[in-house]
């Protein structure tokens, strides 16, 4: 009777704790997507800035509440704008930031492609002198 | 002759490029709380902590939320900018004390002087959360309406106050 109420309670214990660390791991994916405001190079879940403790908790008991991640990316950006996001969304605003790298891109392969045939040469063509000059060397 | 042009005018329009970037403040996130209402909160005063107080009590004036913190050393470097405001009369200015201790802050004020109607204590910096708060000190003017219209992040400054918060307040208090 004692043995197995351990097994049930060793059982219960661990079934709390995948839970936890299911959520941990959710907090942690979702804090490596978000920026924190204070180091601005960093994450949420590398900053040790009090600020992205606060927020971590912050994403950890909302979504112990049962919210979605997008929740609370949304709850984010309602406070701190677009940019906590590291994926900026494709607005009238961004799209220079997503389309830039292609137009860029784009532009190397043409400056590329003009410099290659500016470049390109006229065979030489060789005087008649020359060519009995050849012609004998090869004999 | 032409390539050589090309070559400086990319060159020039690159530095310029960059010049620009330099003297942009990447710390001046542009909160999208503006022409938002201000969140809600209910908070005890950080001098009578049984009396609480809501931004809902504002509604109808323009005023002031001055953030700030006794840990904050930028704090201290406004704190007679703020001053003068609140003592000008132009608008009233209500504190928001901001993950701070009771022990710590009251003794602040009483060195630097309390320019504030009042203070609201938020200790966890729960509602800090809510303003978008990531470096004290900042400052909100709200409407009327209970709409924010000018956020400051970092130290009030003599200068924005006269170019920027000043014409603001009186416009605001204009447009009845």
């Amino acid at each position: 009777m004692r043995s197995s109420l351990a097994v049930l309670l060793v059982t219960f214990g661990l079934a709390v704790q995948a839970q936890d660390s299911a959520l941990d791991r959710r907090v942690a994916n979702l804090a490596h997507e978000l920026r924190c405001l204070v180091c601005q190079n960093q994450s949420l879940a590398e900053s040790n800035a009090p600020l992205a403790q606060d927020l971590r908790n912050e994403i950890r008991e909302q979504m112990a509440a049962g919210k979605s991640d997008q929740d609370v990316v949304d709850f984010m950006v309602q406070r701190y704008g677009d940019f906590v996001l590291y994926r900026p969304p494709l607005k009238a605003s961004t799209v220079f930031l997503w389309a830039g790298p292609f137009l860029f891109l784009v532009l190397g392969f043409f400056l590329l492609f003009r410099f290659l045939r500016t470049r390109r040469v006229a065979p030489p063509q060789l005087s008649d002198a020359e060519r009995a000059r050849a012609a004998k060397l090869l004999e | 002759m032409k390539k050589l042009a090309w070559t400086l005018g990319i060159f020039v329009a690159l530095v310029a490029l960059l010049a620009i970037g330099l003297q942009l403040n990447p710390r001046e996130v542009p909160s999208p709380l503006i022409g938002k209402p201000a969140p809600a909160f209910d908070l005890p005063l950080l001098t009578t902590p049984d009396k609480r107080f809501s931004e809902k009590e504002m509604l109808g004036k323009v005023w002031m939320l001055n953030v700030w913190a006794s840990w904050c050393p930028p704090c201290l470097v406004e704190h007679p900018v703020v001053t003068r405001i609140a003592q000008s009369g132009l608008v009233p200015v209500v504190g928001l004390n901001y993950k701070d201790q009771r022990d710590d802050a009251l003794p602040w004020l009483k060195r630097n002087g309390d320019p504030y109607q009042l203070i609201v204590f938020d200790p966890n910096g729960r509602i800090g959360i809510d303003y978008g708060v990531y470096g004290v000190p900042e400052t909100y003017v709200i409407d009327r309406q209970g709409v924010i219209r000018y956020k400051q992040i970092g130290p009030l400054t003599a200068d924005v106050v006269q170019k920027k918060i000043e014409p603001l307040i009186r416009e605001l208090n204009g447009a009845q």
